[in-house]
């Protein structure tokens, strides 16, 4: 059998170790930098300058608090007939799932043999339906439903679940203040970094 | 359904790795081959973009669905040498298929907590100085069945949704110093531009640590299915965050746990708790000649080959036991060992037409070693879905076929 050198075993070369110090004085440097600003060195000049409206047309994404959250309302009666026409073909009837998943659970089916992960069950924030919704379905035409009916089809979902009442409208107030069954449900991988 | 290209090589493939093994096995019985041409018919002309030659075949695997759009399709491991996928065999993963952009019109905005909002084109970032970097990126799915105990039947199956490429493009932490990181941002949400915009939200420290903004792949430009004209390359990180067709950057304070953070890509513990954040991918190897669907030909010497890699930094040691764990011997690391990327690691063996079963194990450059099967269930329970790396073995019957040896 032919002998194998492996070498450099939990050893770093020169280089690396000083790659790995310059790194570290970035990330300390930019971590304890005056709080205006924690990298700041326009060197090169390229790239405009973003205009507000261009801003505001690409900056889509809904955080948890809703707090970007567009005009518009629906309640869960309106929602159905939205469901009905763009979501059943591939989510089945009233959520239950079809080619693709049901949206219907409880976080109590998160433990045991055969574990169920969607909305009802799983979702820790009622904005991501909204968000996501909005940003990728239909699957086959994204964007073409107008914000009201994201909205009445969201606020369906969340009835189907029990966790509004069919007359409720969801709006940018009311939908970040339901609170989802899994939300406190995720926990930061507790092995930390090795 | 997957639909392996390896399953059925394992069939053709055999008379043609019998003919392989002659030359080093010259007491063996030949098996007849393909007579040798002879040089003196005039070639084809020159070309301007090269194709492999008709005589080969090896092909991704697709996942077959009722959405091809939103689909996956993985590498066929057992079919590659050294430790760069070619581009066109590298493993995809899409929401929302793959988008036809014109790099022409295609921009960057980088916004948010930063003090100059601005709008990059991809003429302007390749004008920016550039790093060239190996790197794998793997789906953190990828191995998914390998939670249960059989795993799956062939290296392409069961490991085939990773990929290493050399990526080229332009640090990010450049980029967010032309547009200037405010106090108090801590995350970035990076965006693409495909049909369902998919988006993931990043480490600052990650962003200012390795992150690459990528135009080029394997020494041209990405492949529409990578990410054309720009991608995201988190070293290290699970593939999922290595936002493809890049359009957008936001720096933020929070992570903004959108839907493939939140319902997807966390692993779910036993107690009905799920992990989020696990971007960095374990160290992990396997075997990839011998391996499921191969069919050894004479006895006699043969190399074992395979792949390690590991998202905390270099792959320093594997081990290769051909007796199912009983012994283990150290395989060599073929140079140069990079980190977070593939590396190759192979050791001599002569099969002496008996069973075999092999096993690799590797360690990287932080002392953590990948875990059997058993390890990672006392760790995480069955139901984590995501980020398997568990011990992959493969059997060597007495007849040279390679099978799973879990099955």
């Amino acid at each position: 059998m032919r002998k194998h050198e492996t070498g450099g075993e939990l050893k770093m070369g020169r280089r690396a170790r000083a790659g790995e110090i310059l790194r570290r004085i970035t990330f300390w440097a930019a971590a304890l930098a005056p709080a205006a600003a924690v990298l700041s060195a326009q060197q090169y000049g390229l790239g405009r300058s973003a205009e507000p409206d261009e801003i505001e047309a690409w900056d889509i994404t809904i955080g948890p608090q809703g707090k970007e959250l567009p005009p518009g309302a629906g309640d869960a009666r309106e929602g159905a007939k939205v469901y009905e026409v763009r979501c059943k073909e591939c989510h089945g009837e009233a959520g239950a799932g079809g080619d693709q998943v049901g949206f219907i659970g409880k976080p109590e089916q998160l433990i045991g043999e055969k574990t169920v992960r969607n909305v009802g069950s799983f979702w820790p924030y009622a904005t991501t339906l909204f968000d996501y919704t909005r940003r990728a379905m239909p699957f086959d035409r994204p964007g073409t439903l107008t914000d009201g009916q994201i909205y009445a089809v969201t606020a369906y979902i969340l009835y189907l679940n029990g966790l509004v009442s069919e007359e409720e409208t969801m709006n940018a107030e009311t939908l970040p203040k339901v609170k989802m069954p899994n939300r406190g449900g995720f926990i930061r991988d507790p092995r930390g970094k090795r | 359904m997957l639909k392996d290209a390896s399953s059925r090589r394992a069939f053709l493939g055999a008379g043609a790795l019998l003919g392989t093994a002659l030359g080093a096995c010259r007491t063996q019985e030949s098996a007849p081959a393909a007579e040798q041409q002879l040089p003196g018919l005039l070639g084809e002309p020159v070309r301007r973009y090269g194709a492999r030659s008709p005589h080969e075949t090896a092909a991704r695997a697709i996942r077959e669905t009722k959405t091809p759009e939103a689909s996956s399709s993985r590498t066929p491991l057992a079919d590659s040498y050294g430790t760069i996928t070619p581009s066109a065999l590298h493993f995809e993963r899409h929401h929302a298929g793959v988008p036809a952009i014109d790099p022409a019109g295609h921009k960057l905005l980088i916004h948010g907590l930063v003090d100059r909002p601005l709008i990059f084109s991809v003429e302007d970032i390749k004008r920016l100085p550039s790093v060239s970097q190996p790197h794998f990126i793997e789906c953190s799915g990828n191995s998914g069945g390998e939670w249960s105990p059989a795993g799956a039947p062939t290296v392409q199956l069961s490991h085939g949704l990773a990929g290493c490429s050399e990526w080229t493009g332009v640090p990010l932490k450049i980029l967010l110093a032309e547009a200037g990181v405010r106090g108090g941002a801590k995350w970035l949400l990076a965006e693409g531009a495909d049909a369902c915009k998919m988006q993931r939200s990043v480490t600052l420290e990650k962003a200012l640590d390795d992150a690459i903004v990528a135009y080029g792949q394997n020494g041209e430009a990405l492949r529409p299915e990578q990410g054309y004209p720009l991608r995201l390359v988190l070293p290290g990180w699970e593939g999922n965050v290595n936002v493809k067709w890049l359009r957008r950057i936001k720096l933020t304070a929070e992570p903004q746990y959108v839907k493939d953070e939140t319902s997807k890509y966390t692993e779910l513990m036993e107690d009905g708790k799920a992990w989020i954040f696990t971007l960095e991918m374990d160290a992990k190897s396997v075997i990839t000649s011998p391996s499921g669907g191969q069919a050894l030909g004479a006895r006699g010497y043969r190399e074992i080959s395979g792949l390690a890699w590991s998202g905390r930094g270099k792959i320093t040691r594997v081990e290769v036991s051909t007796d199912g764990g009983g012994s283990w011997t150290e395989a060599g690391l073929q140079e140069p060992v990079r980190t977070k990327a593939f590396t190759r690691f192979t050791l001599d063996w002569q099969w002496t037409g008996e069973e075999a079963v092999l096993l690799s194990r590797c360690r990287d450059e932080t002392g953590y070693v990948q875990p059997t099967l058993a390890e990672l269930i006392a760790e995480r329970g069955r139901k984590s879905v995501y980020h398997c790396n568990r011990i992959k073995g493969w059997k060597v019957a007495a007849d040279g076929s390679v099978s799973n040896a879990q099955a």
